[in-house]
Formats: C-alpha cells, structure tokens, sequence
C-alpha cells in the first residue's frame, strides 16, 4: 500500500508527518511512500533527503492525495483535502472528534477510515505512540524559551564584577507531560521553579525534574479516569485561588497548563493577580487554544496587560518544527507497525485490539468514536501504604559478620555447644584435645579472616583456599619414607608408596596450579589508570 | 635433617603466612602479597616436612619425582585456563584435594607405623579420624567431579532428581555408620579395609548424587560448599596424622568456604540445606500462574544495536549489569572496549555485580579485571543498588533472575525475598538475551514488559560487536 505525505496547508503550520530517517523504516515494513514537494520545507527537510530515503515526490496535493491508500498528516483535513481523498483512503492524523462532529460526519460519507492521533487511549502499552505527550514535551519546552525571549533578565542567578544577578522565579501549574517539560528546561536554564498540580502524586515528578511541590491546603484527590485531571470543588477552587495569588505576587514567571478534557480550560489567573506580578513578568498561557488558564490571554497574541507580557501561542510544537515533526513521525511510525504486524505493507485496523480501537474515530464510514471507556486508568490512585512486598534484606556485611541470631537460636546453640563440649570433655583424650583447641580456634581466625575478603575477590579466595588445602601433601610426604619402627612390623611399603606417591602429585597440581591461577588472575585486577 | 623443634616452629610460621594471605585478599591491593604469602608458606611447610625428622632420604626421589609431575601439570593448567573456565578449574582442584585424602587416610590406616602406636581410646578416636577423613575426602571428590562435569556442560545443569532421593541418602548414611561401627571393631586390617571401602564407595555415590540434584543457578554454592569440604578434609587428615598445620589450613579453608557458601544462600535469599536438598529450578515452588494477577503480561520493546549505541552515547551515567551470558559469550573484553569508548567521552560509566552473578563467587569481576576493567569501577550490589534512579542507561548483558523486579513485587514468586539489582528504576534499562527464555529459576522477569525497558536479542558478544562500531561510527559524523 502506498502511504502519502501532504504539505500541510493550515496557517502557519510548519509540521511535517513524516521524515526521511523515518520514511526509510516504513518502506522496510513493505509500504511506498510518496511525499508532496515542499511538504518538509518548514521543517528544515528537503525533497531530496525524502527521496534519499527512497520516497517518491510527487508535485502537488491533488495527484498525492488520489494516489495514496493511506495519507499521515499533522493537522485535520480541511475541506478541501477531504475533497482529494481516495475513496476508501486511511488517514492517520488529529482530528479532535469531540469538538468537530461536521468533519468526523465529513470523512465518513468518504467510506475512510480515520485514526486520530489525538484518541490515542492512555495505556502503558500506547505511550510509544501517543503524540499528545510528544507534542506537549515539546510545547512545554518551547513555553520556557518563549518566556525566556521575553523577559528581560537571566534566569540562573549569577555574582557578577557588576553585582548579583538574582535567579528566576518560575511557576507551573499543571504538572502533566508539557508542564515537566517546563520544569525540567526551566530548572536546566537555572531558575527557580515552584508546581502546582490537583494531582498530589505528580509531586515526586515534579522533584524528579528539579522543581518544589506547592500544595494547595485543602483535601481532595484530583486524578480523574485516564490520569487526567478533574474538575474540582469550588472548596478547593477558592483555597487554590489564594495559593495562586500568593506565588503571583512572588515569582517573575508563571507558566500555566492546566485542561480539563472535554471543558475549557479553567480560569485559574485572575486580571488581579496579573496586576499583582512584577512589571516585567511574563505569563505562557498554554492551554490558550481551550479559551486559556489566565483572563486576560488573547490566543495566538502575545499581549502586554499591567506590564505582564502574556503570551498566548497556540502552535508552540510548530515553532520547534524539525524536532516535532520528528517525533510525531516515529508515532506515527508506531502505530504503523501495530497496524502492520505482518510487516507486509498491509494495513489491518483490528477493531480488538484496545489501542488501535480507541485510535480508530471512523472505520469504513462509520463513525466508531467515542470508544468504549478504557479499563484502567494510566496511573491508578495507589493506597498510602504501598510498601513493596518484600522488604530486601539487609547490607551485605563486608567485615560486619552475620545478622545478630535472635535471642532463642543464640541459646540454643549455647546449649547444644555446652553439651558437645561437655561430651568431648568427659570421654577425649587428651591429645586429641590439644588438637581440638587449635582446630576450633583456627575456624574462629578463618571466620573473622574471611569475612574482610571484599566481594571481588572470592573467586581468587577460593582458588587460594584451594591451593593451601593442598597442605595435605604433608601427610603423603610423612608416608613416603618413615623412619623404621622399632618393633620392625611388616610394612605394605608397595603399596603405601603408590598411594603416598599418587597423594603427592595430585597435591602439587593444586598447589601450582591453584597458586599459579591466582596469581594470574589477581595481577589482572587493575586500578583505574587516571 | 631438621630437628623436631624446628620442624614444628616451621609448621607455627607457614599457619601464620596462611592467615596473612587469606587477609591479603581483603583489597586488591595487597592481594598480590597475600598470594605470595600463601606461596611461601607452603615452601616453608613443605620443605621442613621433607627435611624433617618424620621423611628418611630414601624417599627424596619418591617426592621429587611426584612433585615434579604435579608441579608441571599444575602449572600447565594455570597458564592455559580460560577465566570464563575458573569455576571448572576451580572445582576439578576440589576433586583432586578429596582424592589426594582418600588416598592419604588408606595409606594411614594400612601403616602399622601410625597404626600400631594408640591404644584404648586413643586407637578409637585415631580410627574415627581415618574413617571421617576418608568419608568427607570420597565425597568431595565425587561431588566436585560431577560440580565440574555441570560447569563445564558434559553433564545437563538441569537437577537430577530421583524418586525418594531423601530416603536414598538416609540409607546411604546408615550404611555409613553401620560399617563405621563395624570398622572399629575389625581386629585386622585386612577386615578394616572392606568396611572403609565399602563406606567409600557409599560416600562417592552420595556425592555424585548430592550434586546431581542441584540445580544450575545453585552452583555457586556448590562450588563454595565444596571449596569448604576440601578444607575439612585436610582437617580431619590433620586429626588422624596429629599434625596441627594440616588442621589449621583445614579450619581456615573450611570456615571460608563455609562464609562464602551462606553469603551466595544469602544473595539467593535461599537457605543452606534447601539448597543441598536440591531441586531449584525444577518448579519445585508453584510459579505464579502467567496472567494472573499483577503479572505483567505485555509486549517487548526491541531495540537495535544503533539505537544502543545512540542511547549510550547520549547518556551521563550508564550502569553495565553482567551476568552468565556474557561469560558464555565471551564478551567481557567489547564491554571494555565499549567502556573505555564512554568512559573516554565523558560518560560515567560503572558495573554492578550481584553476588550469585555467574557459576562461582566473584566469577564477574574475574572476567572483568581480565578485560582490562579498572576495579574501582566495578561495584557491589549494595554499593550501587541505590544508584539507578540517577543512572540514564542500564545494560543488563546476559542475567536473567538477579534483575527480576518480581523478587520484591510478588510474594508468590519462587524467588521472592532474593536481593536484587533495581535495574528497572533507571531511566532506560537494556537487557541483552539470546531470547525471551526464563533464567534458571524458571520465573518469568517483569522487567522485559516494563515500559523503560528495551530488548536486545541476540548473541552478547556479536550485538556489543555491532554497538561498539556504531559508537565508532557516529564519532565518525560529529567529527
């Protein structure tokens, strides 16, 4: 099947659905790719890298989109692009069905079928291709550059010949994909950065990137079905209220994220607290597409209102086209090889399949959307006492001895040794005990000897414990040749010198060989050169 | 001739250079001297034995011919042992220190020279000596032959379970004590030796049975139990010969290998006679069942060798995680070189070894430190453990069970309890494996199905090979 790549024609728009590194794997799966002129163009890709890659450029979108059985784009068809669709044609793309039913209504009388990268279902297994956390990285990145753009200071703090340049303030609210991305080149750029999320179990998130948790103090869980957000309680709105106006007066940049799906975006920075910020200070207003975060954002403007510069951009992946393009094609590039398992070129939209029936909005003219509630949420609420289930055990003693014995086993085995050693005491002779006393001694000096070897060493342990057992060439060597015994009592001296001899040699392989071995192996332990 | 006196004085010294050597081996950097003390001690003990009052010069050319043979086979294997092949060396050494005892104790028990001497008690505890001597020698033999047959794959690594192989060995065990009582009350020798070569033969079929039973992931604590037998075989030779040297070395390599045999019980969260029973990886607990629930079904994220190198290359901190696999593959000296390649650019580069990694005790670092990896690199479990949230890059070459997150999630799981490396809370973990088959413990590993990780199927050595030249390559473009 052949696979179209269009020039985007909305506004402004600088995306591409596909690029050449990305094109090379999907003609490895068995496809064609035919990619319109110029349609890279913005995104820094020229046709020749396309066709470097293998694609065909074909000149024009009418005879692209009429030759492609599936067509990727970035933004939804326009009209007029539905007009040049194949009939019968898949289109992967967002398509936003929740807020265009005429367009959805549109594609079906197309007999197409329509993936929407934006229905995406929120599960472990989709993430490789879910495009909303790509283009929310990159959003959430591109928000701090832009604040950065327009505000007039540093943001690391810096001592200079000067004077002292005092870091930034940066707050975000809304600790999703786009809002740790701010934090995370924010904190990179040496600010100060401050979140917010109604979600309290983002907070280990937000410190993972480098960013400090500010919590609003009132009780109540946030997380919605799908590891979205809710909406909240007027309770909680008002508390939350005053936690925003407190940061408002405080920080010199506020950066703002927070969507409901499905409901325009909360009004959570009111006209007053913009008063309230420094002159200078700058507002990213991300969620300016759903009606904005601040009041007094005006989409695709940047606005200066009380000397607060809010920037209200709705194409912020665009503005980082090369690397968002990028990554929406290796989505895209995902989800063709779960339609493609077969790797034939050869689609199949399998309806059972959790992820691909939640992409799917339209198959064959019907319109399949909305799916079926997903089973499981994204990042399920955990219980407070999440503990793993089996603590692991303690730090391996290195020259600590063993774990301290529990009280009982202790004085059990007082018992028993008292007994033992009563028992031998009581029936042994004595030269054996003078032994006995070297024997158990020597196990407590092994004992505490062996226990300081370092872990790295056990194998050369063993080998030289192995060659100093070979000590027992001793007695061989005691057997070989005795002096006469008085008593002149017939001795099998044949056959003892043929065990004796046999002892003694197979001793000496270990005792050269087990030593040799060491040393070999312990002149290999090096340190570090530098 | 040495006098008496000094021979013991000589025996007093070589014991104290055993300890130090064995002390020695606490930092690599005074474990040369160690060796070296070990080596001197031995050349002190041995030559004040064939010098001393209890060898007559006739037997010289006896001794230096024997020695001379041992002496060059041993060297011999020495030089030309693979590392990847320490735990088989290692093992056959075992073997012959078990046979070099049951040899030593008939030739004690035929002497009329030591034999004739005790009387009354001290005849029955002589003759306990040379019966436990013997039984302990004929079962480190036959244990470390059949250890050595597992390792070096002529014999199946899977565990060998016969039916009832409990009440096999119990009876073996009367048997035993049976004959031992029998054997102290033989009046001559001639009757004596039936009931030790009955005994002996018992012995060696119960250690080659105690071994077969054990499964492969257990072989490094068979291979520490049996460097522990060794060491009380020359103890109790040393009791029958009364000579306290032989019962010193004996304690110490005893109690070592007894330390290192609790330490790998320990890293497996397993106990001693578990193990000895025998039987893991067998399904002898009741793997979860697949599917159910909290087991996490899904699918793999494969990776290739260029996006290996890719992540790699664009990491700060990268953790190298070795297990058999790599030794199997002979790979230890492209992780080198792929780690000093890091190391070079700036990259962080360090390895994590868990304690039953490979078939013996500290069989990873041996590889490494032969591939030329520094050793102030190469950390303990415990050392590092703590390190992988901060780590970009995890590569787990050839380990299965000792990276397995379900050790610590599901208690249902046969190795649950088990220590070990939390590879899984690094950003991006990459386990290299042949294929998707379970490790020794049978147990499926969550890990592979976790969202952080990737797969990198195929050969060790070949797939670092490829990794290596794209690392190359890629310095190639950015100059």
């Amino acid at each position: 099947m052949k696979i179209g790549i269009p020039r985007e024609t909305y506004e402004g728009e600088k995306r591409v659905a596909s690029v050449p590194d990305v094109i090379g794997k999907l003609i490895k799966l068995g496809f064609e790719v035919a990619v319109e002129s110029g349609a890279g163009e913005a995104a820094n890709f020229s046709d020749d890298t396309y066709r470097a890659a293998g694609a065909e450029i074909v000149p024009g979108a009418a005879a692209l989109w009429a030759s492609s059985d599936i067509v990727f784009k970035v933004r939804a068809p326009s009209v007029q692009e539905i007009g040049l669709m194949k009939e019968g044609a898949t289109l992967v793309s967002f398509i936003w069905p929740a807020q265009n039913p005429e367009l959805l209504k549109q594609l079906a009388s197309k007999k197409a079928t329509i993936l929407a990268m934006d229905s995406v279902p929120r599960i472990s297994r989709a993430q490789k291709l879910d495009a909303l956390s790509s283009m929310a990285n990159i959003a959430g990145y591109r928000a701090v550059i832009e604040a950065a753009h327009h505000f007039g200071r540093f943001f690391t703090g810096q001592i200079t010949a000067a004077g002292k340049v005092p870091p930034a303030k940066v707050f975000v609210i809304g600790a999703g994909v786009a809002g740790l991305a701010a934090i995370g080149t924010a904190c990179g750029l040496g600010a100060i950065v401050r979140a917010n999320d109604t979600r309290p179990e983002v907070g280990d998130q937000v410190k993972s990137m480098g960013g400090e948790f500010v919590t609003v103090d009132y009780e109540e869980e946030g997380t919605g079905v799908g590891g979205y957000a809710k909406l909240m309680s007027e309770g909680f709105q008002k508390a939350q209220r005053e936690t925003f106006a407190k940061q408002a007066k405080d920080v010199d940049i506020i950066i703002t994220t927070a969507l409901i799906p499905g409901k325009p975006a909360p009004k959570l920075i009111t006209a007053e607290m913009v008063q309230s910020m420094k002159p200078g200070s700058v507002i990213v207003d991300m969620a300016a597409e759903q009606g904005g975060n601040c009041e007094l954002t005006e989409p695709n403007q940047v606005t200066v209102k009380h000397g607060v510069t809010i920037i209200g951009y709705t194409d912020l992946p665009s503005r980082l086209s090369k690397q968002s393009s990028t990554l929406y094609a290796t989505n895209l590039l995902r989800l063709t090889e779960e339609l493609c398992k077969t790797k034939d070129g050869v689609i199949n939209v399998n309806m059972e399949d959790e992820v691909l029936r939640g992409t799917t909005v339209v198959k064959e003219g019907n319109i399949s959307w909305p799916p079926p509630a997903p089973k499981l949420s994204a990042a399920p609420p955990k219980p407070a006492a999440d503990k793993p289930a089996v603590q692991p055990s303690a730090s391996h003693g290195h020259g600590g001895g063993g774990a301290p014995a529990s009280g009982i086993s202790t004085a059990v085995t007082f018992v028993i040794a008292a007994a033992l050693f009563l028992f031998i005491g009581a029936y042994a002779p004595n030269a054996f005990l003078t032994h006995f006393t070297v024997f158990i001694l020597a196990c407590f000096i092994g004992y505490m000897v062996v226990w300081n070897v370092t872990p790295a060493l056990h194998t050369p342990l063993m080998s030289v414990t192995n060659a100093i057992s070979s000590i027992i060439a001793i007695g061989a060597l005691m057997q070989i040749a005795p002096p006469q015994v008085a008593d002149g009592m017939a001795r099998p001296e044949a056959w003892i010198r043929t065990l004796a001899v046999a002892g003694i040699a197979l001793t000496t392989i270990n005792m050269f060989g087990g030593f040799a071995v060491t040393r070999r192996m312990l002149s290999m332990f090096r340190k570090n050169e530098k | 001739m040495i006098p008496t006196s000094l021979a013991t004085v000589s025996y007093i010294g070589a014991a104290i250079l055993f300890i130090l050597s064995l002390g020695g081996l606490s930092h690599p950097e005074s474990s040369r001297r160690g060796n070296l003390y070990g080596m001197i001690g031995m050349a002190i003990a041995v030559l004040a034995t064939v010098f001393g009052p209890r060898v007559t010069s006739a037997g010289l050319p006896w001794i230096i011919g024997a020695m001379a043979v041992g002496g060059t086979i041993g060297l011999y294997a020495a030089r030309k042992v693979q590392m990847t092949q320490m735990p088989e060396l290692v093992a056959l050494m075992h073997s012959l220190v078990g046979f070099a005892a049951v040899l030593v104790g008939f030739a004690n028990y035929i002497d009329p020279a030591s034999a004739a001497l005790p009387v009354g008690a001290e005849k029955t505890i002589h003759e306990i000596e040379i019966y436990i001597g013997i039984l302990i020698g004929a079962v480190t033999f036959s244990g470390s032959i059949i250890a050595f047959g597992k390792l070096s794959g002529l014999i199946n690594g899977k565990p060998m379970l016969l039916p009832g192989r409990h009440w096999m060995n119990l009876l073996g065990l009367i048997i035993v004590i049976v004959f031992g009582w029998k054997f102290l009350n033989d009046g001559s020798v001639g009757a004596g030796i039936v009931s030790l070569t009955v005994m002996s033969i018992i012995a060696l079929l119960f250690g080659i049975h105690m071994v077969m039973a054990i499964g492969g992931a257990d072989m490094p604590v068979v291979v520490s139990m049996l460097n522990s037998y060794s060491g009380w075989t020359a103890a109790a030779t040393g009791f029958m010969l009364s000579n306290d040297l032989l019962i010193v070395t004996g304690a110490l390599v005893g109690s070592s290998g007894a330390i290192l045999s609790y330490i790998m019980c320990r890293a497996m969260n397993r106990n001693f006679i578990s193990v000895i029973a025998g039987g893991f990886g067998s399904g002898g607990g009741t793997p979860a069942a697949k599917g159910g629930d909290g087991e996490p079904v899904g699918e793999v994220t494969e990776i290739s060798a260029t996006e290996t190198a890719e992540l790699l290359s664009d990491s700060k901190n990268v953790i190298i995680v070795p297990g058999y696999g790599m030794a199997v593959a002979q790979a230890q000296h492209t992780v080198f070189e792929i780690t000093k390649y890091l190391r070079e650019k700036g990259v962080n580069v360090r390895f994590a070894i868990h304690p039953v990694a490979g078939r013996m005790p500290g069989h990873m670092n041996v590889l490494l430190a032969e591939a030329k990896v520094p050793y102030d690199i190469v950390m303990e479990m415990d050392e590092i453990n703590e390190d992988f949230p901060d780590t970009d890059v995890t590569m787990v070459i050839g380990a299965n069970d000792i990276v397995n997150p379900a050790a610590q999630d599901d208690p249902t799981s046969p190795i649950a309890g088990m220590p070990v490396l939390e590879v899984w809370k690094s950003r991006t973990s990459i386990v290299m494996k042949r294929s998707m088959a379970s490790g020794y413990a049978g147990v499926d590993n969550p890990l592979f199905y976790k969202e952080n990780n990737r797969m990198l199927f195929g050969d060790a050595k070949k797939k670092l090979d490829e990794v290596l030249f794209a690392l190359k390559e890629q310095a190639g473009f950015n100059g």
